[in-house]
């Protein structure tokens, strides 16, 4: 399936909560393909929809290649999802924009167990909730690290466990 | 004394009394008492191959569950990315999987030159996909060498190092590293290939034949080895695809999906080469022998599209390495490119606000993906399986940890 027979059928299956398709503009042609994005604006939708992308006849995205966050740095974290199916061979990517002060989604590693880690990584790096998830501890960092490093307003602690950190 | 050594003893001295013999008297013995008991495998163990530290969870000998703890290694990769300019995360990028760093350059000059559009050199492409695989031979070397200590078996560690030692020599004399490149740049190469190295191949694709059949004489159907790995942790095509694994992992268990093929980068679409599945003729499909099975044939494979490479090499090009760099490295926009390593699917996802410094650069590792299935394909092992099941998975940590 093409991008846009995609879209037509997330919208008439979930309306609204679809939004706006960011095409990317660029001369190459997999840029096109996989630096274009849709927006979905609510994020208590996402694990419905996750389970749609997955089990729907016809798109069947069997593979969450990568779930990444961002920081926009407006007030408003994302999350990224990279999804595609190795039965069709066609992609998709699709953000959900998140308030700062109040980063919460629910999970996906019900649909994909991918998720699982990449979540508690998002968790830990950028501090996004994962609502539902089966073990939400941090992953790479210690669990009474302060703060979230990815933030881009994220300064490291003078001292942590009585060690001096700037070196 | 313990009620089950009294037991013992009563029916001892029964059976020397001169009386007739009677039956014995049967003492019921107490249930024994079992508990769970946790081990802790690392940080600093050898067959974790890394700073990987497991908690096992075990039923006397069974392993119950695997929690693996992970960060030990971690060097904040994405945070120093985005205080560097693009070239400038190359030698961090060499850092992540420092075992293939050739591959790990490649999948990410490839994303940020599909990001700005460049069109590389034919010459410095044919050099690129020469030295990724030439990597993947030397990395496929060490995964199978260690798989081979981690099951007992010694030699074929050492004939897999003597090889390697040949293609570190290639890379060392071309951009003088070893290990370490920073040799792909973005839009070309630091140097241009040495005069010395394409003989040197032709040597090395003869010697690493020999080598790969004594390595199947003497590991992958020594019977030993195989009552060792054949038929552990195997994983199932449908909960590999939905649990993220990529690469030998993937293939192992059937599912032939490889990114060369399905969504070839740099000019694979020029070789002739097959995608390494497991098979059932040894063992079961997707268990541990047959990882280890995908990756002697993917080496294969890798000399079948070295000798192509040989053969196609436009020798009297005198291309510039460097002529394609651009000055300015300022992309704008998004993409997610994904390039095979011998470990997976190396995907790096790149946000650029047009400005000298990326927004964001998220690697997808693929080591961090199929070790997540650890815990999955090893209940119900033995705890000696373990190791043979975390071997055969390969894992590099400073690719998990970034």
């Amino acid at each position: 399936m093409t991008h846009s027979e995609i879209i037509v059928l997330l919208r008439s299956r979930f309306g609204d909560a679809i939004g706006q398709w960011h095409d990317m503009s660029s001369d190459n042609a997999y840029q096109r393909q996989m630096g274009s994005y849709l927006d979905v604006t609510e994020p208590g939708v996402i694990q419905k929809l996750a389970f749609f992308l997955r089990d729907e006849k016809g798109l069947e995205f069997n593979n969450l290649i990568l779930l990444s966050t961002l920081d926009n740095s407006d007030g408003s974290l994302s999350v990224v999802y990279h999804v595609e199916s190795t039965q069709y061979q066609h992609e998709l990517t699709f953000k959900v924009t998140l308030p700062r002060d109040n980063a919460k989604v629910p999970t996906v590693c019900t649909v994909w167990s991918h998720a699982n880690w990449h979540e508690r990584e998002a968790w830990d790096m950028m501090g996004i909730r994962f609502e539902g998830h089966p073990d939400h501890r941090r992953i790479l960092l210690e669990e009474d690290y302060p703060g979230h490093p990815l933030r881009k307003d994220f300064r490291e602690p003078d001292f942590y466990h009585g060690m001096k950190v700037p070196y | 004394m313990p009620e089950i050594l009294e037991r013992r003893t009563i029916i001892h001295s029964t059976l020397h009394t001169s009386a007739p013999i009677q039956e014995p008297e049967m003492v019921e013995p107490r249930r024994l008492h079992t508990e769970e008991m946790v081990l802790n495998v690392g940080p600093q163990h050898p067959s974790t191959h890394g700073v990987l530290r497991l908690e096992v969870i075990l039923d006397g000998e069974l392993v119950v569950d695997v929690i693996p703890h992970i960060g030990y290694l971690h060097r904040c990769f994405e945070k120093h990315a985005e205080h560097m300019t693009y070239p400038q995360v190359i030698p961090y990028v060499d850092r992540m999987d420092y075992i293939a760093a050739m591959s790990g350059e490649h999948g990410y000059v490839t994303a940020v030159e599909r990001m700005m559009n460049i069109e590389v050199p034919e010459k410095v492409e044919y050099i690129r996909v020469l030295f990724a695989e030439l990597q993947r031979i030397a990395s496929h070397s060490i995964a199978i060498g260690t798989y081979g200590l981690d099951a007992g078996a010694f030699t074929p560690f050492l004939y897999l190092f003597r090889d390697r030692e040949t293609i570190l020599e290639m890379f060392e004399k071309t951009c003088g590293a070893r290990f370490l490149y920073n040799y792909m740049w973005i839009g070309g190469l630091s140097h241009d290939l040495h005069p010395d190295v394409l003989p040197m191949c032709r040597e090395f694709v003869k010697q690493s034949r020999a080598t790969h059949k004594e390595i199947n004489n003497l590991l992958t159907f020594n019977h030993i080895f195989m009552e060792r790995t054949a038929g552990i942790g195997v994983l199932d095509p449908q909960v590999a695809i939905n649990g993220g694994a990529s690469g030998p992992m993937l293939r192992a268990c059937g599912v032939k999906w490889d990114v060369r093929k399905n969504d070839p980068y740099s000019i694979y679409d020029r070789f002739d080469f097959d995608v390494a599945v497991g098979s059932s003729e040894y063992a079961t499909l997707g268990d541990s022998f047959n990882r280890h099975w995908v990756r002697m044939q993917e080496w294969e494979q890798s000399l079948n599209i070295i000798e192509q490479i040989l053969e196609q090499y436009p020798i009297n090009d005198t291309t510039d390495v460097q002529s394609a760099i651009p000055k300015r490295i300022k992309p704008d926009g998004e993409i997610y490119s994904r390039t095979e390593t011998p470990r997976g699917e190396l995907g790096f996802y790149i946000v650029g606000k047009g400005d000298v410094k990326p927004w964001r650069v998220k690697p997808r590792s693929p080591a961090f993906s199929n070790l997540s299935l650890l815990p999955l394909i090893s209940r119900g092992y033995l705890i000696a399986d373990l190791i043979v099941i975390l071997g055969s998975i390969d894992i590099v940590l400073g690719e998990i940890d970034r």
